[in-house]
């Protein structure tokens, strides 16, 4: 590797070094208690609406920098009718159905405006924070509404026993988790290795052995390493299902579908895009209802995992999903992010906030490091790109 | 006698206020490049967007039959489906993503659920290779020169399957060498059978590749031209089409304006292109400008006419490499901020003075102490009774039509708003005016009473510099003309002395390159 391939490489995988070098560095200062499975199994639980939300909010982003303020009071609103919902006695399937729609609906909503009557999104949204806001107390007549749902808490995640059962027994290391984690490994690295074959074979442009091989090695290594750790804890979280369902199809969709490309492109020249025939207002309307459908889930995790409706949840949510996004990679202007990156910067955040929670730093000073990671993440952006 | 491929009747599309086709008709025979030329604003680009289905079928009145039947497009896939593919002047890539993407954009390879990544780039490689490029279809539109970017959209339209090429000034930012390579695969095109239209200004390029000339002027069709016909095209045959106005009294005299001494001289002015460092965007020019003296340049749309006035006023544009500006005799050296240019007496009276000129948004007061007001406040604090005493003065003098000053500039007319423009920078005082383009998109009226003040400005002893694309207004209204083409000066002469034959014969001698 010559001194240019490396330059290349670090800057390709910035986010990814920085995030190692954050994780060492907890791990130091904590001595080690970072790393411990239970803090594993939290970093998930704990930040499900994270990626979830920033799911939704790279979509919009992408197509110019656009941001949707209102996901907050979104979350807290459908968690509040689900709520009231399963207190008056209704399915906890049915309670979820609702939810999802109620936000799918505020999405089109917002949407049309935002589409049709071009209304900047940054006023649509902040109408809908505030409205959505008042609508929650409103449904929740002020109060929390505890959620005593037995079934629904352990789908999404929440309760004291929201993991997937453990079939195979194993004793102190929950097998059923540890052999997921070997299959998905396994298939991973079959499938891959199946791709690379067949481009091969149709004379198609390919990753030299060697790289693929080694990506291939770090990924199943990681996969096996989270397993491991939450073997050694109380298994599969169900709230991981979720993410893991919406991250794959997300990431699917914005590099394997025409949609998803239009995000793209729309972001990069909206002018281009419609010149080659596609319909911008629909990518626009499609990216806020889609935003708001991933609002109604989020709001579904969250009312499972703190087990109630309480009209200031999910206050600031909005800002840890913008966040999330632009610390992985996506460009304020729109056109650029991806799902990959997105994850890394959501699971920096998450780490640095662990990390700083169980050093005992103060929450306030937690807020000030967690914006000036914010801050350099984003001016290194902007500065590496003004170089090219 | 070929088949027509395409005829469209009697078109006319009407914008609120404008006609901007007027009964056009237009025919294309197969196989053939036929090329659409005329001055700007002469329909061409409104007549191809008719075409294409920007415009859909209802907004405008006519026929468009194509293949023998009659086409009601309502968006531009559908006349994509049948083959009617147009390349558009801007280019309409997005730079961040690859050529492939690009080049399927709208179009995706694949089923709904997936995009085909892997056959969407082969694909993309083969059409790549047909359009002259050698570049993989994976690296990003970004990281390629504009030359090569425009291969990448006729490599795009080919991936469509086009049947009609429409070119809409594919060279217009293409340097000679790379102009010379699209003209010879458009030929090369011809020998596979395509048919293409080709817009243009360049009549170089007209006469090397095309089979047939239809001359627009005013959004009406003025007439078809055979180039293998008994009589041989020349240039000025064109030209005569093109320009066709007869010159009478539309510049008002100016007379008794002693011209004094040289006021702005700048002399081996040389500009690089901000984003694509190998262009320059001007090239070791060198002019100058008296005082009481009106210079016209004059120059087709890029070829770097406003680059060079954008430069002089504090390098607003681009970066300066190489030059000397020197005011009354005394070298300057400006630094790269256009508030040291106004501080030396130099105003630039911008073409776009909707997006670089006016706060639309603001009124006719605001706008006008815009660019000095520190002559309406003291110690920073704004005077709001001189400020619009000072508006109200110019409102007067140049004669602005508008109930008061307060009125928000963004619902005056045209040629009002540019009073208001030439206002804003005459109430900065300037020695030196800079007007690009002073007259565009204004009607005849309002041109006479810009020409007017344009007098008055050179008989207060002020020096003006104005550009403009259009030739007869040169020709009135300057004392001397310099002529631009392809970021140099190639040419200049005393008024008196042009016409608009000589001159168009000068930028064509200097586009050919002997």
């Amino acid at each position: 590797m010559n001194s240019r391939s490396i330059k290349a490489f670090l800057k390709k995988n910035t986010m990814i070094i920085a995030l190692i070098i954050v994780i060492i560095f907890f791990s130091v200062t904590t001595g080690g208690k970072i790393l411990y499975a239970q803090n594993i199994n939290n970093l998930f639980s704990q930040n499900a609406y994270v990626f979830i939300l920033a799911t939704g909010m790279l979509c919009t982003i992408l197509t110019g920098g656009n941001i949707d303020l209102s996901v907050g009071s979104v979350v807290c609103f459908t968690g509040g009718i689900g709520a009231v919902m399963m207190d008056r006695g209704i399915n906890g399937f049915i309670a979820f159905f609702v939810m999802i729609l109620v936000g799918l609906l505020i999405g089109m909503f917002q949407g049309f405006w935002v589409a049709y009557v071009s209304v900047p999104p940054f006023i649509v949204t902040l109408a809908g924070m505030y409205a959505f806001r008042g609508l929650s107390n409103v449904v929740l007549n002020g109060y929390s509404i505890g959620v005593r749902d037995e079934m629904f808490l352990k789908v999404f995640g929440g309760g004291a026993d929201c993991y997937i059962p453990n079939f195979l027994g194993g004793g102190k290391l929950n097998m059923t988790c540890m052999v997921a984690g070997v299959v998905i490994a396994a298939l991973m690295v079959v499938l891959n290795i199946k791709t690379w074959i067949a481009r091969k074979v149709k004379g198609y442009s390919n990753e030299s052995m060697t790289v693929e091989i080694a990506r291939l090695v770090i990924f199943a290594a990681l996969i096996l390493w989270i397993a491991w750790k939450l073997s050694n804890y109380k298994g599969i979280p169900t709230v991981l299902i979720w993410i893991c369902a919406i991250l794959m199809i997300y990431h699917y969709i914005t590099q394997k579908t025409a949609i998803g490309r239009y995000l793209y492109a729309v972001g990069g020249n909206r002018k281009a895009t419609e010149l080659s025939g596609v319909n911008t207002k629909k990518v626009f309307f499609l990216a806020y209802s889609n935003m708001g459908l991933m609002a109604g889930l989020a709001g579904v995790l969250t009312l499972a995992r703190m087990a109630q409706g309480n009209p200031t949840f999910g206050q600031a949510y909005e800002m840890d999903a913008i966040a999330a996004c632009f610390i992985g990679g996506a460009s304020a202007y729109g056109g650029i992010g991806s799902v990959p990156g997105m994850v890394v910067g959501a699971i920096l955040l998450g780490v640095i906030n662990q990390g700083m929670s169980i050093m005992g730093m103060s929450t306030n000073y937690q807020s000030v490091v967690k914006g000036l990671v914010l801050l350099v993440a984003v001016m290194f952006d902007v500065v590496s790109k003004k170089k090219e | 006698m070929a088949k027509i491929l395409l005829e469209m009747k009697n078109i006319t599309k009407t914008f609120p206020g404008v006609k901007a086709l007027d009964n056009v008709n237009f025919k294309v025979e197969e196989g053939e490049i036929h090329a659409l030329v005329g001055e700007n604003g002469a329909g061409k680009s409104t007549l191809m967007n008719v075409l294409s289905g920007i415009y859909p079928y209802g907004t405008y009145e006519g026929d468009i039959v194509y293949d023998g039947e009659v086409c009601k497009f309502n968006k531009i896939k559908d006349s994509e489906s049948k083959g009617i593919v147009i390349i558009h002047q801007e280019l309409a890539l997005v730079p961040e993503m690859t050529i492939g993407e690009n080049m399927y954009l709208g179009n995706e390879v694949g089923s709904k659920a997936a995009i085909d990544w892997d056959k969407t780039y082969s694909e993309a490689d083969k059409y790549l290779k047909m359009a002259g490029l050698t570049e993989s279809s994976k690296i990003k539109v970004k990281e390629i020169g504009t030359g090569k970017q425009q291969l990448v959209e006729i490599a795009k339209a080919l991936s469509k399957h086009a049947r009609l090429l429409i070119l809409d000034e594919p060279t217009s930012s293409l340097n000679e060498e790379d102009s010379k390579a699209l003209l010879d695969l458009m030929l090369n095109f011809k020998k596979q059978g395509m048919t293409m239209i080709i817009i243009t200004h360049k009549l170089n390029e007209v006469a090397y590749v095309s089979d047939k000339i239809t001359v627009l002027r005013d959004g009406s069709t003025i007439e078809t031209l055979d180039c293998h016909g008994a009589e041989k095209i020349s240039e000025d045959r064109i030209i005569k089409g093109m320009v066709g106005r007869e010159m009478t009294n539309r510049f008002p005299k100016r007379e008794n304006v002693p011209i004094g001494d040289v006021m702005l001289e700048v002399s081996n002015w040389t500009v690089q292109h901000p984003k694509y460092t190998e262009r320059n965007v001007v090239n070791d020019v060198s002019m100058n400008v008296r005082k009481g003296e009106v210079v016209g340049i004059y120059g087709l749309m890029g070829a770097g006419r406003t680059e060079l006035a954008m430069s002089i006023f504090g390098q607003s544009y681009g970066t300066l490499l190489n030059g000397t500006l020197k005011i009354n005799g005394q070298e300057v050296k400006l630094r790269k901020s256009p508030s040291d240019a106004i501080r030396h007496k130099i105003a630039y009276v911008t073409e776009d003075r909707k997006g670089n000129g006016l706060v639309l948004s603001q009124s006719i007061k605001v706008n006008t102490t815009l660019a000095n007001l520190a002559a309406v406040s003291k110690n920073t604090v704004l005077d709001k009774d001189a400020e619009y005493a000072a508006a109200e003065d110019y409102r007067q003098k140049l004669k602005t039509k508008t109930p008061s000053v307060e009125q928000l500039v963004g619902n005056l007319s045209g040629g009002n708003q540019q009073k208001v423009l030439l206002a804003k920078w005459m109430f900065a005082e300037p020695d030196i005016l800079i007007l690009d383009e002073p007259t565009r998109g204004i009607d005849v009226g309002a041109k006479y009473e810009i020409y007017c003040i344009i007098n008055d400005l050179a008989a207060a002893g002020k020096s003006v510099i104005m550009i403009s694309s259009e030739l007869p207004e040169v020709i009135g209204m300057s004392d001397r003309i310099y002529i631009m083409n392809a970021s140099r000066i190639v040419g200049e002469m005393p008024a008196s002395e042009a016409t608009q034959e000589n001159i168009m014969s000068m930028i064509l001698a200097s586009g050919r390159g002997d």
